[in-house]
């Protein structure tokens, strides 16, 4: 296959089983080197904002956020859905890249994978957090309570906490089943008690014997089967939040297949602009390769388009409809007192990618690693436009409104970052980033020997 | 390489893994129970009083109709907790110089009303109307079970919501002949099955179970 | 309704039960109660302290007031703590019965008391209604004939007056504590003297003086002490009526409207749909006469846009000053001989109206408004005599208010004896002169000039602050009194509670001058009555005699045929002969300058008020603040828009004022209003707004020319309930003509959008009740009377002015204002917002914990204990009639404004979703009185508040199952449309399209 020929290989010459499993595992087990502290602290600072901001949230009450009426929703449910979209790459690579013998997705599934968890967890705070009574946020749960009361299940929300709590659920038991067995390797390969005991608790007793090797595929790809349709339901039933609504600019069939689109989009750009740094830092060039990058940055370009597709329809529906509240919508994105946002968010997700077409871009680290920011940007836009420009001017003139977030928004925005990172650089540092064993299965494959021949 | 773990461990791991789904059920139920357990609901256990007073020995033994002190409770809300004046009324003929009744005594002389305990005690979001309920053919006992063997007053019902609500559905398992209401003894003399749906009938009773006819 | 007489024995009781009562009456919601405590207690802060630092420190660090710190403590007890809803543990509540219960009480059901409420002189006829002793909520009246069962704004807000605990609680002297006692004894001292010399050096000044016992009073004193003399200011007054009443006939009389029997109207700058005596009366009348059956015609000329403009079929945009010259040349075409006069350009569309007038002999009316001068006034009885109205639309009566003078001029003789050192003690009844005095006058400055001076009043205001002795009066609602309504119907005022802070009544302070021995107002109100109606029978039976005079008139809330008699007066035909009294029109005009009272805190009297603070201003929205109002077309040429400050000097004088654009306000004329920059108002109502009255001179207190303008370049941030005002091309808002309505009857129909009106649900029958609204915006005026009446009937708490400008106002009900048309002739249109109770509500289906659900009666309820405040149904409903409770609003920490709360309405708290529920608690205590009677509601037996208070009836709430009803009735009117009916949510609040009645002769031009 030529077209495989000229295309950088998965994975660096001249390694085998033992090198590839030193080098991984070396991150983990080896020194700590100074960036990590660096990177931690800062991190760690951005979550101690977070519990600062989410106390002044719950002792004075929603009210020190922007929120308002018309405008009831904000930032919080603007960086729900970006935090739940950038978690779909992980289970996208993990589970339908691996049913689709990828080969390429081998190298990143697990931090992408750990990625989506701690995307998820941040995602998961906010719909809690933006609650009137917090306290009260358990009612959503159906359980024999004393008042006879059951959730109300025509309401998306009641959904969306099924959802989420699913996607969760099947991302953490996906990543630890995979864990497994480089559990083992770290168990035999770690020198200190404590560290063995603790991997060693962790690996569940792996031996690494064939039936647990036929067991393990068993469940790991049964896992990747349930988890699939995770990645196309969860954000179809976020979209839901808003497609069921009857405010205009959300009421619109459109939004699943645009949603998820989305996802994937800002999904794929979130790993970018945590590969790279990981690869440069780590000096896992080799593991994480261009070719890599590339795939990936195409999938944004195709993901991005989608999307881009997306803003059009809901323009032509809008002027399609001849519905006089749907079309003031449009226009009011485009012209009104948001407009700026609107431009920018094209600007960042439909013009921008569109550089990836370019081979010079495409062979750039730097230049995939700015887009991909930028269309992180982008996509948090995204959401800002379709929540805030929506609800602020809807049916009734005299009840339009605006929406201007206040510091305490922005410092939990900022906050979840923190808590997002810092995550990660836990992970970083306690687990192995690269999943050890596939490496090696990888060196054995035939398609890849070729390559590396 | 030395094994980490006992042998053991493996047996540890499998049971704790399965078990942890029976663990987590199983203490869920067991909150469940605790909810609903006189421990939390109080019913049953007696509040003390500033004054010791027995609605067994008024109620039962001296056969004092509810609405004598409980004046208000065809007509409003509010079923009406006597004044001292009410308990003068008698308790200035009998047991005048009683040492258990020094406080309605002062309290009548100084004028200074007596602080009773709340036993049956609603959320205040809450809107419980005695009137609707007594006029529609629902017994004292219904609620507040046989108060006439009670020394001190206690709670007979939960009052959580599931248990209001569980008449409200079905009223006809409850609702008794008009006459009976205040009896504390009454039994039905045929069955509740063909006696309540009638009296459904014959009251027009609607089983009213919107939100607002409770919450306002 | 049930009325009762008032037994103050009895309510003094009552009040001493009420501080222990309420837990057993929950009148008060001791779930949140116990937070309260929680969050109170020394331990929790500490706690609060060492598990939440941080927290702990931006609570206390914040710059909010003390009432916020509650709400973060009470966010933190509830997440902290970890409470919830439901009370584990046993009940920590007391049941505190009575000693002896008064017989006419049952616990759990209000009472209601005849009273009134006096404004500028004019009484309005009251029902308040009485939780255990304590008065929450004013109804009107309808035996009363200035009420007709309606209230305005005022009265709604007056009862949070009565609780307000910045009120003056104890007499002052000299800034410092003191008793009433102490008073007496120095008072007499003081009088002593001056009785000895006939009362030289003694002046009472009082306000407009409208209690028949408080003027005989006066009187007394004035017989006991001839030298004494009796002053009266008021702000806002009736000088200009009187005088041109004077003008035309030799006397003063008092003016009686009949508009229901008026088919065209003519308002000279008269406002009666918004204030003065009778409006509500007027307002009805007037209403009854918007029906396209039997529709009249309404003009107005003013200066600016009010209330009375906005509801005209045509209306003609005439600078203040000018008023005169437009009314002369109306005047002279309908041949009344008003001399030589440089005339008002006759336009087409005067002829219109004056051919108009002329068609209608007898049937017509012309009304001139308090703030022209008498000369107009004067024109306007002219006018009504040539087109032969007297009798019929209008009517003459003696004039109601005891020994009316100028006041303005009396307010000067005052100052002039202060300075010539005649005035040794001053007793000041009332008001607030040393605030709302005109400037020129300085009254506060000389009042030190005064020995011995005696402020009464409800707060210790600016006046209190220069007088050596304040004693603080009672409330109305506390004290015995009578007034008169606009016709001279008599009321006697009846107290609903003891006074809270011990204050005395206007009878109580004159009953130390003129007898030895104190005096109960109760005491001396009665005597009075007594007296006039000769003495009492002595039997002890109350059906005879006094006593069932006594017993009925306070049943009644009127005494039988105590209204005004009627009164003959000859026209004096040649006063107008005179050459005109105004300037003529300057060429350019140069600008001019309008006083109005503010439409919510009137004088200034209601500045602490937070209701009526909080209350959009009807035409602008705007709350918290007074503005000065300017033509957009002015605003264009000094390049001058919304928020921004200007300077106006006027004499010599100079204030700040944020600007508002106004459409119809006539071109060069800013209007300032009264009421506001209150310095010694009260925590509410303090360094709010400008004080307009620093620029208002005694010689022309309405308005005059000469006013200086200039951009400063601030900008003021102004909290506005409705940011936008134009309608945006939908058809939310309808409303056509007469005209269109003869030709089409469904022309309102056809403006609806195409829609299926299928349902994805079963359809639920309503077979019991099923309860509806219909708005009649043709009636409705835009007065707000609703809107305070829903605040005081469902405790809604304020919010204060930072949280509106962050939308977050908290009204259950809005009157949203909409102009269409040039800013020169603005169509402008009010358009009441309730809770749409939709059939199939949108805000139903997405609230995750069913919050929000539908009632067997069709009702949208809310579920405030449930709401866990996603807020998702505010954002799905497209009428944003949904309020949330973003922070802790309700007032847990003052006690005494939890007398004020309705207990029949959940007090809300923090994080939940609250709306209008059609008054739910009234509809139960409705169903359960005729279920306990085994009958269904009868018609009219569930009135909410918003209707209850509506002077128009504009607002009709009732069964739609019953074929009678009269909703039912409104909604088969061709007019009645239901707002966004093409989203199927099928609201059962439906509003009838505003129909204007337009003269073809002006259309056409």
């Amino acid at each position: 296959m030529t077209t495989q020929l000229d295309r950088p290989p998965v994975i660096a010459p001249g390694y085998n089983y033992r090198s590839v499993a030193e080098k991984i595992s070396a991150i983990v087990l080896g020194g700590v080197p100074r960036h990590w502290y660096f990177g931690f602290a800062v991190s760690f600072l951005g979550f101690m904002l977070f519990l600062f901001a989410v106390s002044v949230l719950l002792v004075q009450g929603v009210g020190v956020w922007g929120v308002d009426i018309p405008v009831a929703w904000g930032f919080a449910i603007v960086n729900f859905v970006w935090w739940v979209g950038i978690g779909h790459a992980g289970t996208l690579i993990s589970a339908i890249l691996l049913l689709l013998r990828q080969t390429w997705r081998t190298s990143i599934n697990r931090f992408a994978e750990a990625m989506t968890l701690f995307a998820v967890a941040c995602a998961a705070t906010y719909p809690v957090l933006h609650l009137g009574r917090p306290y009260f946020a358990y009612w959503l749960a159906p359980y024999p309570n004393t008042m006879g009361l059951w959730p109300q299940f025509r309401s998306p929300l009641v959904w969306d906490f099924f959802a989420i709590t699913t996607y969760g659920t099947i991302s953490l038991l996906f990543w630890y089943i995979g864990l497994i067995p480089d559990m083992a390797t770290l168990r035999d390969r770690a020198k200190r008690k404590l560290a063995q005991v603790i991997f060693g608790f962790l690996s569940m007793g792996w031996r690494g014997s064939a039936k647990h090797w036929r067991r393990y595929e068993q469940t790991y790809y049964l896992m990747a089967a349930i988890a699939t349709p995770l990645v196309v339901s969860v954000h179809t039933v976020v979209s839901f939040d808003f497609a069921v609504a009857i405010v205009p600019g959300w009421h619109s069939t459109i939004f699943p297949p645009y949603f998820v689109a989305g996802a994937i989009f800002s999904g794929f750009a979130m790993v970018l602009t945590l590969a790279i740094p990981l690869r440069f830092f780590y000096g896992l060039k080799d593991f994480i390769t261009m070719r890599h990058l590339q795939n990936m940055a195409l999938v944004m370009l195709v993901a991005g388009m989608i999307v881009g597709y997306g803003y059009m329809m809901e323009a032509f529906t809008a002027w399609y409809s001849g519905n006089l509240y749907e079309m003031y919508v449009q226009s009011n994105r485009a012209l009104g007192p948001y407009a700026p946002f609107y431009w920018l968010m094209l600007t960042c997700n439909v013009l921008i990618p569109q550089l990836i077409w370019f081979r010079p871009i495409r062979n750039s680290t730097i230049a995939l690693w700015v887009i991909s920011l930028i269309v992180n940007v982008g996509m948090w836009l995204e959401r800002f436009v379709i929540v805030v420009t929506s609800l602020h001017r809807d049916f009734v003139p005299s009840a339009w409104g605006y929406y201007a977030p206040t510091v305490w928004d922005i410092a939990t925005f900022v906050g979840t970052i923190g808590l997002f990172f810092m995550l990660l650089f836990l992970f970083i540092r306690f687990l192995p980033v690269i999943s050890i064993f596939e490496m090696r299965e990888l060196l054995t494959r035939p398609d890849v020997k070729e390559q590396r021949a | 390489m030395p094994q980490i773990f006992h042998r053991s461990t493996n047996t540890f791991s499998r049971v704790s893994i399965f078990g942890a789904v029976f663990i987590a059920a199983s203490l869920l139920g067991v909150a469940g129970l605790i909810v609903r357990s006189p421990y939390l609901t109080n019913v049953g256990v007696p509040i003390s009083q500033p004054v010791p007073f027995s609605h067994q020995h008024h109620v039962r033994d001296d056969g004092i109709d509810c609405r004598y002190c409980h004046t208000s409770v065809e007509t409003s809300s509010f079923a009406g907790i006597p004044s001292t004046q009410i308990c003068m009324n008698c308790h200035s003929q009998i047991w005048t110089n009683a040492p258990l009744l020094q406080p309605v005594r002062d309290s009548w002389a100084t004028g200074k009303p007596l602080e009773w305990n709340r036993v049956n005690d609603l959320p205040d979001f809450v809107y419980f109307n005695h009137s609707a309920h007594v006029t529609k053919g629902i017994g004292c006992v219904s609620c507040h079970g046989r108060i006439d063997q009670m020394q001190l007053t206690a709670k007979a019902e939960s009052l959580q919501m599931e248990w209001c609500v569980n008449c409200h559905m079905k009223p006809e398992d409850f609702v008794r002949p008009k006459e009976f209401v205040f009896s504390m003894d009454w039994q039905p003399t045929e069955s509740q099955a063909t006696l309540g749906p009638r009296l459904v009938q014959v009251y027009q009773i609607q089983s009213k179970i919107s939100c607002s006819t409770c919450h306002r | 309704m049930r009325k009762d007489e008032f037994n103050p024995e009895l309510h003094n009781r009552l009040v001493t039960a009420e501080s222990t009562q309420h837990s057993a009456l929950s009148t008060q919601h001791s779930y949140w109660r116990s937070l309260d405590e929680l969050a109170d207690t020394p331990e929790f802060r500490e706690w609060l302290h060492r598990e939440f630092p941080r927290g702990a420190a931006v609570w206390e660090e914040s710059q909010s007031v003390s009432r916020r710190q509650f709400l973060k403590l009470m966010g933190a007890s509830m997440m902290l703590a970890g409470l919830s809803a439901c009370n584990f543990g046993p009940p920590n509540e007391k049941i505190v019965p009575y000693v002896r219960q008064p017989e006419d009480l049952v616990l759990g059901k209000p009472l209601y008391y005849t009273s009134a409420f006096s404004l500028s002189g004019y009484a309005t006829g009251l029902l308040v209604e009485s939780h255990t002793g304590r008065p929450i909520k004013v109804e009107g009246n309808p035996d009363h004939p200035s009420s007709l069962g309606a209230t305005d704004a005022f009265a709604q807000a007056s009862v949070l007056s009565l609780y307000d605990p910045d009120r003056s609680q104890t007499v002052v002297h000299n800034q410092s504590r003191s008793d009433w006692d102490s008073f007496v004894r120095e008072f007499r001292a003081a009088l002593d003297p001056i009785r000895g010399r006939q009362g030289a050096g003694l002046r009472i000044l009082a306000e407009t003086v409208n209690s028949p016992t408080l003027a005989e009073q006066l009187q007394t004193v004035l017989t006991q002490m001839p030298s004494a003399k009796w002053h009266q200011y008021e702000p806002i007054n009736r000088d200009n009526v009187r005088a041109g009443a004077t003008l035309a006939f030799g006397q003063d009389v008092e003016t009686v409207y009949h508009l229901d029997k008026a088919d065209v109207i003519l308002a000279l700058d008269a406002d009666f749909l918004s204030c003065g005596g009778g409006t509500l009366r007027y307002a009805r009348e007037f209403a009854t006469r918007r029906d396209p059956q039997n529709m009249n015609r309404l003009y107005a000329a003013e200066p600016t846009l009010t209330l009375t403009g906005a509801k005209a079929d045509h209306r003609f945009m005439v600078r203040a000053s000018e008023i005169e010259s437009f009314a002369r040349t109306v005047a002279r075409v309908l041949s009344v001989d008003v001399g030589g006069v440089q005339n008002f350009a006759l336009t087409k569309r005067m002829n219109g109206l004056i051919r108009d007038l002329q068609a209608h002999r007898g049937s017509s009316l012309v009304m001139a408004g308090d703030y022209q001068p008498p000369v107009v006034h004067a024109l306007a009885h002219a006018m009504n005599d040539a087109l032969g109205n007297v009798g019929s639309t209008l009517e003459y009566r003696e004039p109601i208010h005891a020994s009316a003078v100028d006041q303005m001029q009396s307010l000067r003789d005052l100052v002039a004896d202060i300075d010539a050192n005649k005035v040794e003690l001053l007793i000041i009844l009332g008001g607030n002169p040393a605030y709302s005095a005109p400037a020129d006058l300085g009254f506060a400055d000389r009042l030190s000039k005064v020995a011995n001076r005696v402020h009464l009043s409800l707060y210790s205001d600016e006046t209190s602050a220069v007088c050596n002795w304040h004693v603080n009066a009672a409330h109305y609602l506390e004290a015995w009194s009578d007034a008169r309504g606009h016709d001279g119907t008599t009321t006697i005022l009846q107290p609903l509670i003891a006074p809270l802070y011990g204050g005395k009544s206007a009878h109580e302070l004159l009953a130390l001058i003129t007898s030895a021995a104190e005096q109960s107002a109760h005491d001396i109100v009665r005597a009075f009555w007594q007296k006039k109606n000769g003495p009492s029978s002595g039997s002890t039976t109350l059906s005879t005699g006094f006593d069932a005079f006594w017993r009925k008139a306070l049943n009644d809330g009127v005494i039988a045929n105590s209204s005004a008699r009627p009164k003959s007066v000859t026209l004096n035909r040649d006063v107008f002969k005179q050459a005109q009294t105004q300037t003529p029109v300057s060429n350019p005009p140069s600008l001019e300058i309008v006083f109005r009272p503010d439409p919510t805190l009137y004088d200034g009297q209601f500045a602490n008020n937070a209701w009526l603070q909080e209350l959009p201003k009807p035409l602008t929205k705007i709350t918290w603040d007074n503005v000065a109002l300017i033509a957009p077309a002015l605003a264009q040429r000094m390049n001058l828009d919304n928020n921004d400050v200007v300077e106006l000097k006027y004499q010599n004088r100079t204030v700040r004022a944020p600007v508002w654009l106004m459409p119809g306000q006539a071109d060069n004329t800013v209007v300032v209003q009264l009421g506001y920059g209150r310095t010694r108002a009260g925590k509410v109502g303090d360094e709010r707004g400008y004080n307009a009255y620093l620029i208002r001179n005694s010689n022309a207190p309405w308005f005059d020319v000469g006013v200086e303008m200039r951009k400063v370049g601030d900008d003021y941030a102004l909290a506005t309930t409705q940011r936008h005002q134009t309608i945006e091309g939908r058809n939310v808002m309808r409303a056509g003509t007469l005209k269109e309505f003869r030709a089409n009857q469904n022309f309102v129909r056809e403006m609806d959008e195409h829609h299926g009106g299928e349902i994805i649900y079963p359809e639920y029958k309503y077979d019991g009740y099923k309860w509806g609204m219909a708005i009649n915006m043709s009636a409705c005026v835009g007065c707000n009377a609703c809107v305070v009446a829903c605040q005081a009937e469902n405790n809604i708490p304020v919010v204060g002015k930072s949280e509106v400008l962050r939308d977050r106002k908290m009204h259950w009900l809005r009157v949203d204002a909409y102009y269409k048309g040039t800013p020169d002739e603005p169509e402008a249109h009010f358009q009441p917002v309730p809770c749409m109770h939709c059939e199939t509500a949108p805000c139903e289906v997405v609230c995750p914990v069913a919050a929000t659900t539908h009632s067997s009666e069709g009702l949208n309820e809310m579920t405030y204990n449930r709401c866990i405040g996603t807020r998702y149904c505010s954002n799905n409903c497209p009428y944003k009639v949904r309020r949330f409770n973003f922070f802790q609003y309700t007032d847990y920490e003052t006690p005494v404004l939890k007398l004020l709360n309705n207990p029949d309405v959940t007090v809300r708290s923090r994080g939940v979703m609250e709306k209008c529920t059609y008054c739910v608690q009234r509809i139960n205590r409705a169903r359960i009185t005729a279920e306990r009677e085994g009958r269904r509601i009868r018609e009219g037996e569930v009135v909410t508040a918003c209707q209850a208070a509506c002077p128009t009836e504009a607002i009709i709430f009732g069964d739609l199952n019953d074929a009678n009803s009269r909703v039912v009735k409104l909604k088969a009117s061709p007019l009645n449309y239901a707002m966004l009916a093409e989203l199927n949510t099928r609201p059962r609040t439906t509003y009838l399209a505003e129909l204007r009645n337009l003269n073809p002769e002006i259309k056409d031009e």
